[in-house]
């Protein structure tokens, strides 16, 4: 058992709780059972869809010639988006969206039409035969041009505390940069799929790979022009999300809706891997800059940090993800008086969107890149710079959008990372091993990770589940969750389980279903557990409590000191199966259902003032990554990687841990081989795995050491467990300020290297070449 | 008629599209779902099945590969076993390796987990003793995860390949090793889709069917059916050839029949030219090199591809046959233009001949990606020199990233020659010479100042990687057995 810290009391959480159960889908994964939408079996008579990609950038659309398209082999039907027959806009909560396209053509690979055929070969080789006319027209194709032209999806935002410029003016240092950083592609290894079946007059089933079924639901209807009740969505998993799921799977799911309705049959429309990279956003690339005052011992004393996020074409989920960006600008560390602002620029590429972290990294990075500029001016050790500057518990505990941040945890975590990671010593023999290696540098850096839990759209901060007990006391539960992996569905058996007393054998744990759980928000945020957790929670408590009256009652016990354990239920010194009291709870006539509810409390931002607490609480972790790298050539490897990650509670720590290795690993492609290229004309050149490059197994460090930071959340979240599917994402910028770390060896130390991301073996060239002295 | 085992059953096709990958056959008309398309390009691994065919090492009755279905031909199946991940677990009780990856947590969204486990189990037939932790990488360097960061895989691979049990298909070895020598006496066409098994009966083919489509591993030529929705019409496929499969050597060259597939022709060549490590290790991932070929290779003639560098720096010749008559033509001579070869359309590539290289000559083969497993070369390097007392005696290359064809330098040559070796003078004339050697071009691998630049530079550390006093010096991130 682990050790808790200041460990809240009154917690039941049995023994199933905190217990490293396989996921919930394990064995059917390995086996090849586990279905995903593609798998299913069909009805009978169903089609398949295709999408015809634009090629041009912008373009006003003169004619769209689809005649070739249809006299194609096999082919059904053709649509546009004038046999569009609701609303033609998906956008999830700004206009700008158009299912296809609407007159103007606004990037490359916006689908233009859909084609439905006999086979998905056939609908696929129909969608390359339209021929287009169009008129070019400019396009915005980076940040910089969308702040020339004044182009962005929403406006400006502004966070600031105290007279920033007077407190610059008065640092005794000061230090500028600008960085690029660039955007991810999703690459969930299940590619964007959905399968409509029509029903009877004008119902409809959808199954989709979606991460946010309700808002699948509710477009499919806009679309069709039918009330919600009519479009029942089914979601059982997804062979990946991370946020590329979240509002951009419902496009897929409308144009097969509308095929299917239009020809009464079911259609299934499964992008290929090339279209899906070019026709869905990415997280958005940043151009961020700050200028930094600071003291001869690196304490900030003010800083401004402007950030622009590539945002694509349309807001999509933009102004949440710049927000988030602001929100993390500071990191771990208190920046004085300051100013952090943030664009929202326009350009014509597909409309950037979730991916996990949601903007959270690219603020984040600009206070570990001002940590690193810091550390070299003041020529102190980067880590020491990083220790000096975090929130502490007295004058600097609160954010620079005024949320309080609470025990200042991240000290102590610091602190046990340094000594079981040997920071200081490994950096010693670092320093030495490279004075006497002129072609390979090693490179050390430790950096922490604080980020905010709760959906800032205050909204979305709500859940709902539905729990039935059947009479053999099997029970199944419902929530409005989704299951991409990340192993929700397994700790919500864990968490129905404990409550109702049983194994979680007798859980089933079922697809989420917008007719079960209604109005449900994305599982996103990292709120897929806290949230549907408590729903989940409150639903098996209010069944337990008719069932502890009823057996109470029986026994002439009080209800309030029924326990459930292990299957059975005692109450006064008698006890019974589970399954018996459900037996004799259903003759007696209780229900045995319930729907639970869950909303945050707590939270609340003004955007006005760009003040609040938008956070119900902040997630820990901190990492420390050594990198070998190559002066020749830019090539390194990452070789050992020591991570503290704060969950709280663990609910299930071989599912935490999974997410925690597996979230550094994403942000290490992020931060070194994953490059998106688009070419001069606005097209995506890197739109597949040959020319995307994710981590491969080779990259995994061979030594890898994971712990969980022993101590419970302080807040009422579930078992005061704490989420963990973003947090962990960041602590890959430890392997960043790495690289940055061996290149700095080169010169001594003396200077901070620019290095914008993704720092490819090419990128590290040109940094350690600017450092080279001029021969 | 083409006849394979699918898992226990025998299947024998008549008819079949020859344009059908493994990967549709299973999924469409087999609904044996458990194998996935995660991007119908042979770059991912969810799509990986594992074929067994007969050994011939006199050791163990079959042996295991795993192959991408997704670029996978049918006429590649026939006379082997198909194994697909619903066939692993003995009734109830999973298999080792599916156990393992269970008990390890190694499976999140488990979209990519069949072809994990499909890779894992190939690697848990290779019967070695000792599986390490590099062998491990090495098998699954096809297979991308995006959820896991792979640790837990690593873990529950080796667990299962240090304590192998014989499994079910241990016991059945025998067994299904006659019923697939059986089929393999059988024919193996089908109409559109031939497999000749002699260089007559692919001459005679050729005549026949001018205009088909030659085929070996097709891990390049499928894209043309899945990416581009091309066909490749009829189909003659070239490793059912036996002269096609040779690996010999004489006196004085290594002779590699065309369409031997690259995992076989690793060890073998390595063991004689141990320089080339890093290119095999580093070319593609093993489920690939389990069917491209060296003759494939090099037909495509891409500017990118791996292995005609070394063919060039390595002054090979390359065996053109019409069925009546071989040419020998020098690599030198062979690439021609933009994928444009010396090879008629009446021919095809017999086999590669590598002169062996002498004592004194140094041979270094370099490759720089963004990723080190699995990637397409930015630029890939292959020098061979020979020296004599210190004296550059000749100096061959071979480049691949830089130009239109894969090429040489020539005036390292014309420079370098009758030089010290050892003069610090050598390396730097050496990095002027090949920063302006070529024109690459910006792409999405890496710009033209890049590859200009890492050329100069992977000439700077093949010189210090052979210059006396240097060759104690760290020069490489990760180090190549």
């Amino acid at each position: 058992m682990r050790k808790l810290i200041d460990a809240p009391a009154n917690q039941q959480t049995g023994d199933v709780i905190g217990k490293s159960q396989p996921h919930e889908s394990a064995i059917r994964q390995v086996t090849g059972q586990a279905r995903y939408v593609d798998d299913y079996v069909v009805p009978m008579g169903t089609y398949h869809a295709a999408v015809g990609l634009a090629t041009d950038t912008r373009a006003t659309l003169k004619g769209l010639d689809l005649e070739a398209v249809r006299q194609s082999p096999g082919v059904i039907d053709v649509i546009t988006i004038d046999d569009i027959p609701g609303q033609r806009d998906i956008a999830p909560v700004f206009d700008g969206d158009p299912i296809l396209v609407d007159g103007e053509i606004r990037f490359h690979g916006q689908p233009l039409f859909a084609v439905l055929a006999d086979t998905h070969r056939h609908a696929q080789q129909a969608a390359t035969k339209a021929r287009v006319v169009s008129e070019p027209l400019p396009p915005c194709l980076s940040v910089s041009q969308a702040h020339e032209q004044q182009r962005f999806v929403r406006p400006l935002h502004r966070m600031e505390r105290g007279d920033w410029q007077a407190g610059l003016e008065s640092s005794q240092h000061i230090a500028s940069a600008h960085l690029s950083i660039g955007g991810q592609e999703h690459m969930y290894l299940e590619g964007q799929v959905a399968l409509a079946i029509p029903d009877e007059e004008d119902r409809l089933l959808i199954h989709t790979s979606s991460q946010h079924p309700s808002e699948v639901q509710k477009l499919v209807a806009e679309v069709l022009d039918v009330p919600l009740n009519k479009v029942v969505v089914d979601m059982r998993r997804m062979g990946g999300g991370f946020g590329g799921k979240e509002t951009q799977a419902a496009q897929w799911a409308c144009l097969a809706a509308v095929l299917a309705r239009r020809n009464g049959r079911a259609v299934k429309l499964r992008l290929p891997r090339a279209q899906d990279m070019q026709a869905t956003g990415k997280r958005h690339p940043f151009e961020n800059g700050y200028t930094v005052g600071f003291d001869a011992q690196g304490l900030i004393q003010a800083c401004h940090v402007d950030i622009s996020g590539n945002c694509g074409i349309s807001a999509d989920l933009s102004d949440a993800i710049v927000d988030r960006a602001m929100f993390h600008a500071d990191n771990g560390y208190y920046l004085g008086d300051c100013l952090v602002e943030g664009h929202r620029c326009q350009t014509n590429q597909v409309s950037h969107t979730a991916f996990r972290g949601f903007g959270g990294p690219q603020g984040m990075i600009m206070a570990e890149a001002m940590m690193d500029r810091i550390a070299r001016t003041v020529q102190q050790d980067p880590l020491s710079v990083r220790k000096r500057n975090l929130y502490d518990a007295d004058a600097r505990s609160e954010t620079h959008y005024g949320m309080p941040v609470g025990k200042p945890l991240l000290a102590d975590l610091i602190e046990k990372l340094e000594h079981s990671s040997d920071y200081w010593q490994r950096r010693e023999a670092i320093t030495a091993f490279n004075q006497g290696s002129p072609v390979i540098k090693r490179g050390l850096a430790l950096t922490p990770v604080k980020f905010g839990i709760s959906f800032t759209a205050k909204h979305l901060n709500q859940a709902g589940a539905l729990v039935h007990v059947y009479t053999d006391g099997s029970v199944q539960v419902n929530h409005g969750g989704t299951e991409m992996g990340q192993g929700l569905h397994t700790k919500i058996a864990q968490i129905a389980a404990n409550e109702l007393g049983i194994g979680t054998d007798g859980i089933e744990v079922t697809a989420t279903r917008t007719d079960k759980v209604p109005n449900t928000s994305p599982t996103a945020a990292s709120s897929g557990t806290d949230i549907n957790g408590k729903a989940v929670q409150n639903a098996c408590q209010q069944i337990r409590q008719r069932l502890a009256e009823f057996y109470a009652a029986s026994v002439n016990g009080d209800a309030d000191t029924v326990v459930f354990s292990q299957g059975r239920v005692q109450c006064n010194g008698k006890s019974t199966t589970f399954q018996d009291l459900v037996q004799q709870a259903y003759i007696g006539r209780v229900s045995l259902s319930a729907s639970g509810f869950y909303k945050t409390p707590k939270i609340h931002y003004d955007r006005d003032t760009g003040k609040g607490r938008p956070f119900f609480y902040f997630a820990y972790g901190a990492a420390c990554s050594e990198v070998q790298l190559d002066v020749l050539t830019g090539e390194y490897k990452v070789t050992r990687v020591d991570i503290l990650h704060d969950v709280g509670n663990s609910i299930n720590p071989a599912i935490d841990r999974g997410q925690i290795e597996g979230g550094f690993i994403q942000g290490m492609g992020w931060l070194t081989t994953e490059e998106l290229r688009w070419n001069a004309d606005g097209k995506l050149d890197s739109n597949n795995p040959a020319t995307y490059k994710i981590p491969a197994i080779g990259d995994t460090p061979a030594i890898f050491n994971v712990d969980l930071y022993p101590r419970a959340n302080d807040e009422d979240s579930i078992y005061h467990s704490k989420a963990v599917g973003e947090p962990p994402f960041m602590l890959a910028i430890s392997v960043w300020c790495a690289i940055k770390d061996a290149i700095a060896s080169t010169a001594d130390y003396r200077h901070d290297p620019d290095l914008n991301t993704p720092a490819t073996p090419e990128q590290v060239l040109w940094a350690l070449k600017s450092l080279e002295e001029p021969s | 008629m083409i006849s394979f085992l699918l898992n226990q059953q025998q299947i024998d096709i008549t008819q079949i599209d020859p344009d059908t990958t493994v990967l549709n056959y299973l999924r469409e008309q087999c609904h044996l779902t458990g194998t996935k398309e995660g991007c119908a390009s042979g770059d991912c691994g969810a799509c990986t099945v594992v074929v067994a065919e007969p050994s011939d090492n006199g050791k163990e009755p079959l042996a295991y590969r795993a192959i991408n279905s997704c670029v996978t031909s049918m006429g590649a199946l026939h006379g082997k076993q198909l194994l697909t991940v619903e066939h692993l677990a003995d009734g109830q009780t999973l298999h080792p390796i599916q156990q393992a990856m269970v008990d390890h947590h190694a499976s999140q969204c488990g979209f990519c987990t069949p072809g994990f486990v499909m890779s894992a189990f190939a690697l848990y037939h290779q019967h070695s003793n000792n599986t390490n932790r590099d062998a491990v990488i090495d098998a699954l360097s096809g297979n991308l995860c995006r959820c896991t960061g792979y640790r837990p895989i690593i873990d529950a691979t080796l667990q299962a390949c240090q304590q192998r049990q014989p499994d079910k298909f241990t016991q059945q070895a025998e067994h299904t090793r006659q019923a697939l020598l059986n089929m393999q006496n059988q024919p193996g066409n089908v109409p559109g889709l031939y497999r000749p098994t002699t260089r007559s009966e692919l001459a005679a083919l050729k005549a026949a069917f001018p205009d088909a489509t030659l085929v070996a591993g097709s891990t390049d030529l499928a894209l043309t059916v899945t990416q581009q929705l091309g066909t490749l019409g009829d189909v003659i496929y070239l490793p059912s050839v036996v002269e096609l499969q040779r690996l010999q050597q004489t006196e004085d060259r290594l002779i590699i029949g065309s369409a031997v597939p690259l995992s076989t022709l690793h060890p073998w060549l390595v063991e004689r030219i141990p320089a080339l490590a890093e290119l095999f290790q580093r070319f593609a991932s093993l489920p690939i090199r389990n069917q491209a070929t060296l003759g494939g290779n090099i037909a495509n003639a891409s500017p990118i591809g791996d292995l005609p560098p070394v063919v060039l720096a390595l002054e090979g010749i390359v065996v053109l046959d019409d069925g009546t008559e071989q040419r020998r033509v020098p690599a030198s001579d062979f690439f021609q233009g933009y994928r444009k070869t010396a090879l008629l359309p009446t021919e095809w590539i017999d086999s590669i001949e590598i002169p062996l290289p002498s004592a004194n000559t140094v041979i270094g083969a370099y490759k720089i990606s963004k990723r080190h497993e699995d990637d397409i070369s930015a630029i890939c390097a292959v020098f061979a020199l020979t020296i004599e007392d210190d004296v550059i005696r000749q100096i061959s290359s071979g480049f691949g990233g830089v130009a239109a064809t894969p090429v040489q330098a020539k005036t390292l040559a014309a420079s370098l020659q009758g030089k010290s070796w050892t003069d610090k003078q050598t390396c730097e004339e050496g990095m002027q010479l090949l920063r302006v050697a070529f024109s690459p071009i910006d792409d999405v691998r890496g710009s033209a100042d890049y590859r200009k630049e890492s050329l100069a530079r992977v000439w700077k550390r093949f010189w210090l990687s052979h210059t006396p006093g240097n060759e104690t010096l760290p020069v490489r991130v990760i180090e190549h057995a």
